[in-house]
């Protein structure tokens, strides 16, 4: 019904009119001007019609829409051409040389996409193929933003910015030329330049300054002086250079507080020598006797050991000379005779093959060590002084000399060069005084320091990195220096600049191949000696300073000992020595010692080596005087006694700060914060040097400095405190004042100190396995057999067998015998604790540095540390015999409590560890993770996936080891709301620093967990090394960070399931044990027991 | 049947109560307004709760290094915490399930509150796991969901993926439980709420409850299955957080007596918890007359039992270290005795095992003064008992070298506040807004000979018992509301009277199968 009716809007519709059938068809009923909107097409004509207009609307609403959210824009410039030696991401290497006129050695340094990222020794070289922590760090010094940026002129009081290098160069030249014209004296003062090339840079200028009538000198001075050493060679040989020491040939060495292991003269040498015969498997074992006053690297290594105060070391020297068949006679301890006498009868059972070495800067102390050496044949065998070291020059005497004749007003101008006089010298220099008469003071440092105050040019010199160099460091030996970069900011090498002053225009690049062709010949063997960065033997054409013993032969390091040469010092020189070395005693002496992490105070700027702890103290950060526990017990009036009272009173940790004492020498009077030190000489006080460099308050805050800080002046609040003004100088720079030193407390004034360990001994626990050399000898082959030093721990199972933790292990096994099991092999005997590897780890991993608060509460990033004990009387491990007791007789609660304190008195016994991340078989991290964010690699590896890691320190907590390290804040951030601005206190983390991260390893991020993936990159690099080379990876070729960086060779990493290497054949030693092999960890670090040779 | 007790006996209800008198009494509170008293608590509550929640936003915004934790003491008070509420979390479900399988009823007067702090502690537990986290955002990695990172899931072996497991197990378990136990008290409010606005939310959280048998039907079995499926996990929930330490190999944690220890711990803490509260509450909410002295006295006779078990597991724990001969535990416990945090473990000790002995003395555990006292003081011991085990164990491992002192920082200290503010207030907000007792339970346990019943629905209006003590004591709007209140209240009686007779007919019902079973 309903279909039948037809309904309609109007009678257009009913009719069905053309119109509306027309209209109808239309979208728009009604007309709509479209056409007045398209201007000149019509509706029909136009193609865009209204659904194209609606889809372009929708589009550029779309896209102005999607413009808005702009996604961040990173700009990365591809090379247009490739340059013709970088790949991205390959590594290129170059070999260079360190040199700051304190360590020495011969380095290859890891570009990557042009930039420094890596220190590493260069093996090949004949001089200081090792490195230490100053070395290896030093790449850091590269990129420190605080570096000056480009050179300096003083107008006024202040200094001009923007002047470019040619005003520089035309105002210091014309005032140069002035002060020569005035008849005044021109002087160059630098550190020791062993450089034939700077030399003849200095010669250049020196001829320029005669043309222009002036009187020229060329002065050197050593921060840390040896001209002791130097003064006594004179004397004795008439030639005043270092003689070779030869620590390899040696089988009985007794040094009088050098210590030549970690700072004394070029240690890199001495370590590499000394730790060939520190082997027991080996021919032969050397013996070290130390004696010393502050517990150094040294005298840590050392297998008998005597603390003695500065006065009485100079008697010990007296003492051995009359052991050995001298005419002196020494006023010591009974206790030290005793040791005395045996060392003195080991020396003469080992004539020619024995070494006596002091590192006192006396030259009488030395002259009579030249007596001893000389009396036991020593000359021409383990002492070489016709194979003349040219590494230390400077000149105590001239340099005071200097001093007084700018007083005087006698110098005219002054250029200063590797070195910062204003800080290092002692304050009887009146150092302040004399730069301040000198008119024209040029000032070639790398930053705005103490010296810069008193200069009026600042030509800054570029870092070594950066620089070209010809070194002489040894007679017949050549170093070489070449950059690795071009220079960050607008520095100029100094010898470039003193070329240019005296008119030359040459680059120092063209003087130093010049120099170089001279000697080398021809242009393939300059290119060959850069690229190997060193160049034995042949003909000097440009003498060193010291005239040469033409009838040397170049020696061999390694070679057969020659005869012993005899010098026969008179008795007068004998006796004029004595009196020289002869000082009085005091109650209380002090000693400045030198630090193995900061060493001279060069890189005082470097938060590495502020972060890396000392290898002694376990410090970080700051200097502080050590004492003998007993005596700052007494010092503050507390029972010494009382094992409870020093256990609470001396312990030191986040919310126990340290004392802080006033030490009063001469006049001068710093406060400092008191660090009790075991071993070291009662009746002592020392403090480390090359701290409280200016400008180092931009790395601390007002909360780290405790009631040292100082409110009014931020200058003075310094890392540290500079000690230099306390040198004392007669005819040396001395480093001990044994006279009218005080230590009184300050009531109520404490200091926080970082440390990285807290607690000193082992409590009984077989952490350091140990033994002596006899024990060792005799139980050759069954030491893991019961009773034996090296006793496997058994464990009873549920019927009383015993069994070993492999045996009762509940574990699936993982295939541990199949392919490569990457593994370490540690020995303890060679290792002495320098703290190589730990800043080795630091760059090759991209380690944080979390500055001093943050190592205070206990959190320091490093992946690896060295552990340092104390033999403590109660734990009787300090006694030789009862090395293999374990479990030993702890027994109830006080004989616990007592065993906490490292109570040996001044007779210590150290015992170093380095402990990374074990790699366990059976890790505990591994199960308790939730998310499986540490795992196992089928190559023994427990790697680490920081992507997947939530951070519930689980694994952290249940690592028997302690190496996980947990990102507690952002550590490069540079806005941290509320807490440490890391960035802003440490330069590794701001911009520039940045350059250099390693880009093989990801920058760990806040909250996730991280530790020690034994350079997991590394491996995988030899890995394709050896598939291209279609071999199987070889011992060579592969290293960790902490492997190659170490100087002893103590770590050892390879394939433990292949012979061929090293680690492979040493885990099976008798000497080889897993730490805490109990746990039922199943580590694939091996640990070699510590053999000491008493 | 009804429920006959012997004369000896102490009857669960006192005050001569008749079912209409209970309904008001639960009802009182929701349908009442706050006092003074309750909005100060409230607010300091809420204050502790905003400086908690302060805290945690810096945690999460700066980092975990805003704590007091280090290389070696990697977790300290957060897990300590996290343990001490999960142990409080326990006393609830066992109240409920394991008491309810018992048949001892005279939990219900108090299984109620029991399981909303249960619920409120497991909150305030599970956040600690969530915050501890270094990378709070990551969280969801834990949970074995399907993901784009190829087969990638958590590792079933870690404990701590256990505990994600066993604590959101727990609580949702027990959050079912709690709401399947409120439903007919909902509807009870419901029924008697005039106001359109919190009617209507009550009858949404009523779930259409008519009260029919058949509903009584299924929520006596729901119960059962649940008290079924709960019981076990008040054993499980426990025991697991106690693998977090015993799996592992740290001297101190490494322990097999952990799970039954921890158990008895957390029983122990959480009925210490409940006493606490209800200390407060039956005062507060004039409440005692349900939460009698003969409660009191069985939750202190709860407490002194898993006390002295707690003290057994101390001296065990002591005996094993010494009897094992291992060099590494030895020292643990020797440690804590006698080490740097020598004070915490004789808190420990002092705390729970020497005063709830004291409970031996009915004169003690009948006093409300001192059970009050002795309850705050076990649950400070229970505190410091986590703390020791997980602070003492870590601080002094194996290797002495890395041996650290851990010193809490005011973070530390304001999310631990913070999350006892947030705890309280949750809890008051409860005990104004839900029946706090299981009125329509309880009722059941009424000795109701028909006598009381009879009396109390005839005689109100007359009797104004439970207003008196309100015109007395606290302040004057409760009286000036009274007289609005009246027609509402009458109303709500005649309807409660209702509820009650069915109830009645289901508590017969109830009391009929149970004498089957025991037959059977």
């Amino acid at each position: 019904m309903a279909d039948n009716k037809k309904y309609w809007k109007g009678i257009e519709e009913l009719e069905q009119t053309p119109e509306f059938v027309e209209s109808s068809q239309k979208e728009f009923a009604e007309y709509v001007p479209v056409d007045e909107f398209l201007g000149n097409a019509s509706e029909d004509t136009s193609a865009t019609n209204r659904r194209d207009f609606l889809k372009v609307l929708g589009f550029s609403v779309t896209a102005a829409t999607l413009a808005a959210c702009e996604a961040p824009v990173t700009k990365s410039v591809p090379f247009l051409n490739k340059p013709e030696d970088l790949t991205p991401g390959v590594a290129n290497y170059y070999s260079s040389t360190f040199f700051d006129g304190f360590d020495l050695a011969s380095v290859r340094i890891k570009t990557r996409e042009g930039r420094p990222i890596l220190i590493e020794g260069n093996n090949d070289a004949p001089l200081g193929g090792a490195v230490n922590a100053r070395v290896n760090s030093s790449v850091l010094s590269l990129y420190d933003s605080k570096r000056a940026k480009g050179p300096g002129l003083k107008v006024g009081k202040s200094w001009a910015k923007n002047v470019n290098w040619s005003d520089i160069d035309s105002k210091a030249s014309k005032a140069l030329r002035s002060a020569a014209q005035s008849g005044k004296k021109v002087v160059l003062l630098s550190n020791t330049v062993i450089s034939p090339a700077a030399k003849g840079a200095i010669d250049t200028f020196g001829a320029y300054v005669g043309a222009q009538g002036g009187a020229f000198e060329h002065v050197q001075y050593d921060a840390i002086s040896a001209a002791g050493v130097l003064d006594a060679n004179q004397k004795s040989f008439g030639k005043r250079v270092l003689p070779t020491y030869n620590f390899d040939k040696a089988k009985t060495i007794v040094s009088f507080g050098a210590d030549f292991l970690s700072t004394w003269l070029n240690s890199l040498v001495y370590t590499k020598d000394y730790a060939k015969n520190r082997k027991p498997d080996g021919a032969w074992m050397s013996k070290h006797y130390q004696f010393e006053t502050s517990l150094t690297v040294s005298g840590s290594a050392a297998d008998v050991r005597g603390a003695l105060k500065p006065s009485e070391i100079a008697e010990a020297v007296k003492y051995l000379y009359g052991a050995v068949g001298g005419n002196t006679k020494g006023n010591v301890p009974a206790s030290i005779a005793a040791k005395l006498d045996k060392a003195a009868a080991e020396l003469k059972a080992n004539r020619g093959e024995s070494l006596v070495v002091a590192g006192s800067n006396n030259g009488g102390v030395q002259v009579l060590v030249n007596a001893i050496n000389d009396k036991l044949g020593n000359y021409g065998t383990t002492v070489d002084v016709e194979k003349e070291v040219y590494t230390r020059k400077g000149s105590d005497v001239a340099f005071s000399k200097l001093a007084n004749q700018m007083k005087a007003g006698k110098v005219g101008a002054i250029i200063i060069a590797g070195l910062n006089p204003a800080y290092v010298a002692p304050a009887s220099v009146g150092i302040a005084e004399a730069l301040g008469k000198v008119e024209t003071v040029i000032y070639t440092g790398d930053r705005y320091d103490e010296t810069t105050d008193f200069a009026n040019f600042f030509a800054p010199s570029s870092h070594y990195l950066e620089s070209w160099d010809v070194l002489n460091p040894a007679k017949g030996e050549y170093s070489f220096v070449q950059p690795a970069i071009n220079p960050l900011f607008r520095t100029r090498q100094w010898q470039e600049s003193l070329l240019k002053w005296s008119g030359n225009d040459s680059s120092y690049e063209d003087f130093v191949k010049g120099t170089a062709l001279s000697f080398l010949g021809s242009e393939g063997s300059w290119i060959d000696a850069v690229h190997d960065g060193y160049y034995s033997g042949g003909a000097v054409a440009a003498a060193p300073v010291v005239a040469q013993d033409t009838t040397a032969a170049v020696e061999d390091v390694v070679a057969e000992p020659a005869e012993a040469v005899s010098y026969g010092i008179s008795a007068g020189v004998v006796a004029n020595a004595v009196k020289q070395a002869t000082v009085a005693g005091g109650a209380l002496e002090l000693e400045l010692y030198v630090k193995t992490g900061l060493g001279n105070g060069n890189q005082a700027f470097n938060p590495w080596l502020h972060e890396m702890p000392d290898p002694i103290t376990k410090m970080t950060y700051d200097n502080y005087i050590t004492m003998n526990p007993d005596d700052v017990m007494d010092l503050f009036g507390e029972d010494k006694a009382s094992k409870d009272a020093k256990r609470a009173f001396l312990y030191i940790g986040q919310e126990s700060p340290a004392k802080v004492v006033t030490l009063s020498v001469g006049g001068q009077e710093l406060k400092l914060p008191v660090v009790p030190q075991p071993g070291q000489a009662l009746g002592t006080a020392a403090v480390a040097i090359g701290y409280g460099v200016k400008g180092t308050e931009v790395f601390t805050r007002e909360e780290w400095l405790g009631d040292l800080f100082d409110a009014e002046d931020n200058s003075n609040n310094t890392i540290g405190t500079n000690v230099y003004p306390l040198l004392t100088q007669d005819l040396w720079v001395s480093n001990v004042v044994t006279e009218g030193v005080t230590v009184t407390p300050v009531e109520g004034a404490t200091y926080p100190m970082a440390t990285t360990q807290t607690h000193h001994t082992m409590m009984g626990r077989k952490l350091v396995n140990e033994t002596d050399l006899a024990t060792f000898i005799e139980q050759k082959g069954k030491a893991k057999d019961k009773g034996g030093y090296n006793e496997t721990i058994l464990i009873a199972d549920a019927y009383g067998e015993k069994k070993t933790t492999k045996e009762l292990d509940l574990w699936e096994e993982h295939a541990i015998d199949l392919g490569h099991r990457w593994g370490l092999s540690i020995d303890l005997n060679l290792c002495i604790g320098c703290g190589s590897c730990v800043t080795a780890c630091h760059l090759e991993n991209n380690v944080a540095v979390v500055g001093k608060d943050e190592v205070r509460r206990s959190r320091e990033m490093h992946w690896m540390r060295v552990d340092r004990y104390y033999s403590s009387t109660v734990e009787e491990i300090g006694k030789i015999t009862d090395f293999n007791q374990f479990p030993n007789a702890l027994d109830g609660k006080q004989a616990y409590l007592d065993a906490e304190v490292s109570d040996a008195g001044d007779d210590v016994t150290v015992t170093y560890q380095p402990l990374m991340c074990q790699h366990c078989n059976h890790a505990p991290c591994e199960t308790v993770c939730p998310v499986a964010a540490t795992t196992h690699s089928d190559e023994g590896l427990n790697q680490m996936a920081y992507n997947r890691c939530v951070g519930t320190r689980y694994c952290a907590n249940n690592c028997p080891y302690k190496v996980r390290r947990f990102n507690w804040f952002q550590y490069d951030d540079l806005n941290i709301p509320a807490f440490p601005d890391f960035a802003k206190v440490n330069h590794q983390q701001d911009d520039l620093g940045r350059m250099v991260l390693n880009p093989d390893v990801v920058v760990r991020s806040r909250g996730v967990m991280e530790k020690c993936s034994m350079c997991v990159q590394r491996i995988q690099g030899s890995k394709l090394e050896a598939k291209k080379d279609g071999t199987t990876v070889q011992d060579e070729n592969i290293s960790s960070a902490c492997s190659s960086a170490c100087p002893t060779n103590a770590i050892q990493f390879g394939d433990l399931n292949d012979k061929s290497h090293k680690v492979g054949v040493e885990k099976d030693d008798d000497r080889a044990y897993l730490l805490m092999e109990e746990v039922g960890t199943q580590p694939n670090i091996y640990y070699q027991t510590k053999v000491r040779n008493v | 049947m009804h429920v006959v007790e012997a004369e000896i006996r102490e009857p669960l209800i006192l005050g001569e109560k008749s079912y209409n008198d209970i309904t008001e009494d639960v009802c009182a509170p929701i349908e009442g307004k706050a006092n003074a008293l309750w909005y100060f608590v409230f607010g300091l509550a809420g204050l502790l709760a905003l400086w908690g929640v302060g805290n945690i936003l810096y945690t999460v915004g700066v980092g975990i290094g805003v704590w007091g934790l280090n290389k070696t003491v990697g977790w300290a008070w957060d897990i300590t915490n996290f343990v001490w509420w999960v142990g409080i979390g326990h006393a609830g479900t066992l109240i409920s399930a394991v008491l309810l399988l018992f048949r001892q009823r005279w939990r219900m007067a108090i299984n109620r509150s029991a399981e909303a702090m249960t619920i409120f502690a497991v909150m305030m537990a599970a956040l600690f796991p969530g915050i501890h986290m270094g990378r709070i955002w990551q969280a969801y990695w834990v949970l074995p969901l399907p993901n784009q990172f190829g087969s990638l899931w958590p590792n079933f072996n870690s404990p701590l993926l256990w505990d994600v497991f066993a604590i959101s197990t727990y609580f949702s378990v027990s959050l079912v439980f709690w709401y399947i136990g409120l439903v007919p008290d909902f509807a009870t409010v419901r029924d008697r709420m005039v106001k359109p606005l919190p009617k209507k939310i009550y009858s949404i959280l009523a779930f259409g409850w008519s009260g029919n048998a058949k509903h009584w039907n299924r929520f006596e079995e729901v119960s059962l299955v649940l008290a079924g499926l709960a019981t076990p996990l008040v054993f499980s929930v426990h025991s697991i957080v106690s693998m977090d330490f015993a799996t592992s190999v740290i001297p101190g944690w490494h322990t097999t007596i952990f799970p039954p220890y921890f158990v008895a711990g957390a029983v122990f803490s959480g009925f210490a918890m409940v006493l606490t509260l209800m200390l407060v509450m039956r005062k507060v909410l004039r409440l005692e007359d349900y939460l009698t002295l003969k409660h009191i006295e069985y939750m202190n006779i709860i407490v002194m039992l898993t006390g002295s078990m707690v003290g057994v597991a101390y001296l065990t724990e002591l005996f094993v270290a010494w009897y094992a001969g291992v060099e590494y535990e030895g020292y643990a416990f020797m440690n804590r005795a006698t080490g740097p945090y020598w004070w915490a473990y004789w808190s420990m000790m002092t705390c729970n095992v020497i005063s709830p002995q004291l409970m031996w003395f009915k004169k003690i555990r009948r006093n409300l003064v001192i059970t009050f006292i002795l309850s705050v003081i076990v649950n400070i011991g229970m505190w410091f008992e986590r703390f020791v085990i997980i602070v003492t164990s870590l601080h002094r491992d194996f290797l002495t070298s890395s041996w650290t002192q851990f010193h809490p920082t005011y973070v530390d200290m304001g999310v631990f506040l913070g999350t006892i503010g947030l705890f309280f207030v949750l809890f008051l907000l409860y005990s104004r807004t839900f029946p706090v007792l299981a009125l329509n339970e309880v009722k059941t346990i009424l000795r109701a000979t028909g006598e009381y019943g009879v009396k109390g629905s005839s005689s109100h209006g007359h009797d104004d018992h439970h207003a008196e003590p309100v015109v007395e004591e606290t302040a004057a709007p409760v009286v000036e509301e009274a007289p609005v209140e009246a027609p509402a209240a009458e109303e709500a009686a005649e309807e409660s009277t209702e509820t009650e007779e069915e109830s009645n007919d289901e508590t017969s019902e109830e009391g009929d199968n149970e004498e089957n079973k025991e037959q059977e």
